[in-house]
């Protein structure tokens, strides 16, 4: 696991690979995120920087993913060196640094990096459509529609004011809607995650400017992993 | 009074009189009330034509400043005539390719095209909605909306419409520099230094997360400058204090021209776009309420 890890940190530390090798590398790299150890690493996406053009630009996956992405994960190495943070895995240091609410410093990175793993892997190209299967049932369950699911996370995306995150979440063995402001992410409120969209101005801008709706309607329809957000919910019904 | 020299747009945006009466003003209210529900299009003619308030005791109508044609096409089209509004959007008094290079044309189009327009139109329509707020100046309306931390929904939109009425007015084409005069002086008594100033300003401009802005105020209780940095759309006018300059830190603000680059934006601002003329102008206007002098004691 540990030789996976670093050739990949290795490769993704220099220029863009062939898609191919991409794939195939962070098909194995999602695998063994699951049970990552201690290191934190700028993950890539599990697709090519331009996989999901025309709903999201090639230049924005390079400024979001290779500027801000990595700056956050910088950062965040450079806060934790040394400090008991140093060794902990990323979900630990931000329960930790969360301090019940009274944020320590290296919380806003920690969970910046968390979010964005999370947004990357929330997408796939040729994404859209509907959910199927348990997901659905419990989609129609909780919210009484799919469309009507759709509503309630896009007004939820839409009315997060500033900077910040929309969630579908899985807590109390039910599904919620919720939103969060900066880099706050639900995992500090013991829900379990299963869809978010990066509701922060860099992750629009270039593609939408201030048009915020049509990039929530565009990841709705277009983006969205359907498929990821099934397995998360597998494993979080495991762990409730 | 003036209701010119408040953001109130109240009436048509051709009004030449400056001096509403109170009849102009009940009239306005009963115009206004009979406009919101459709199909009282006659009545709300007024509303269309520039407030004369000679012509409101003769018979004879106003002398229109509208084109003919296109007021019989409105007819045509029965175009409901329920408009409003109780903010105006105020262009920056430059040209938007005046900040050029170091704010694109394309920025100030967007930014105040699409974002503060946005927010004037948004204020609008929640004031449309209810009387209750109805007759405050914007500052008035962004303390009492404020709620003292507890915000109202309109919060977020007023004073978004008065941050970037302010962000505007902080910049001019040409700008930069060095302050003169008065506010340098307090900005080296208050900092030790202006390059010392000026990198606590850039220094507090990159550490703030998420949406904000970043201020020079003037502390009311203090008596001193200070640099503060509020979240989303809060402004110092909330705490009272009285702010000079302001930067805005909300990604919108600089994305188009500096992509994730803050430090070079902060740097441009505050080497080329900042307008220390406005800052001083606003520090002596503030000497009206905060007494930033040595008191002149007299030796016997």
């Amino acid at each position: 696991m540990a030789s996976v890890t670093t050739i990949v940190s290795q490769l993704t530390s220099s220029a863009f690979l062939p898609a191919t090798e991409f794939c195939r590398l962070s098909q194995s790299l999602l695998h063994w995120s699951q049970m990552q150890g201690p290191g934190i690493d700028l993950k890539p996406p599990p697709y090519a920087l331009d996989a999901l053009e025309p709903h999201m630009s090639k230049d924005t996956l390079e400024y979001h993913w290779g500027k801000h992405h990595r700056g956050y994960v910088n950062n965040l190495k450079k806060q934790i060196e040394g400090t008991e943070l140093d060794g902990m895995s990323l979900e630990n240091i931000i329960l930790a640094s969360y301090n019940k609410g009274d944020v320590l410093p290296a919380f806003n990175n920690a969970a910046q990096v968390w979010n964005h793993d999370f947004f990357w892997e929330s997408m796939k190209p040729g994404g859209g459509g509907k959910p199927s299967g348990e997901l659905l049932e419990l989609i129609n369950r909780d919210f009484g529609s799919f469309e009507s699911l759709i509503k309630e996370f896009t007004i939820a995306a839409t009315t997060q004011f500033g900077s910040g995150w929309a969630w579908l979440v899985y807590n109390d063995k039910k599904l919620e809607v919720v939103k969060s402001p900066n880099a706050i992410n639900p995992l500090v409120l013991g829900y379990h995650p299963l869809l978010t969209i990066d509701v922060w101005e860099h992750a629009y801008y270039l593609d939408f400017k201030n048009l915020r709706a049509d990039y929530i309607s565009t990841f709705l329809d277009k983006l969205v992993s359907w498929d990821a957000v099934s397995s998360r919910l597998e494993a979080a019904k495991v762990l409730e | 009074m003036s209701w010119s020299s408040s953001n109130y747009l109240c009436i048509s945006s051709s009004s030449s009189s400056s001096v509403i009466s109170s009849n102009e003003l009940a009239r306005f209210d009963r115009c206004r009330l009979a406009c919101e529900s459709e199909g009282h299009r006659g009545k709300c003619q007024d509303l269309n034509r520039p407030t004369n308030i000679f012509a409101y005791n003769s018979l004879k109508p106003p002398s229109f400043k509208f084109d003919k044609g296109q007021r019989r096409k409105d007819h045509v089209l029965k175009k409901p005539r329920n408009i409003s509004a109780y903010y105006s959007l105020k262009p920056p008094s430059y040209k938007f390719d005046a900040l050029e290079p170091y704010m694109s044309k394309r920025t100030l189009e967007v930014h105040w095209g699409k974002h503060h327009r946005g927010y004037v139109e948004s204020l609008n329509k929640y004031l449309e909605k209810d009387d209750i707020l109805y007759g405050y100046t914007l500052d008035e309306l962004i303390r009492v909306t404020y709620n003292n931390g507890n915000p109202l929904p309109e919060f977020n939109a007023a004073a978004q419409v008065w941050n970037h009425d302010f962000f505007w007015e902080s910049m001019q084409p040409g700008g930069g520099n060095l302050p003169i005069l008065g506010l340098l002086q307090q900005i080296e008594k208050d900092f030790g230094s202006f390059s010392s100033f000026r990198e606590e300003f850039i220094e507090t401009a990159l550490t703030l997360f998420g949406s904000g802005w970043v201020w020079l105020v003037l502390k009311r209780n203090e008596k001193r400058l200070a640099i503060t940095t509020t979240t989303n759309a809060v402004t110092p006018l909330v705490w009272d204090d009285i702010p000079l300059l302001s930067l805005d830190m909300w990604e919108h603000a600089y994305y188009l021209d500096y992509k994730n680059d803050k430090a070079r934006y902060a740097n441009v601002f505050m080497d080329h776009l900042v307008s220390w003329n406005a800052a001083l102008a606003r520090m002596a206007r503030a000497q009206t309420f905060v007494n930033l002098g040595e008191p002149k004691i007299l030796v016997a």
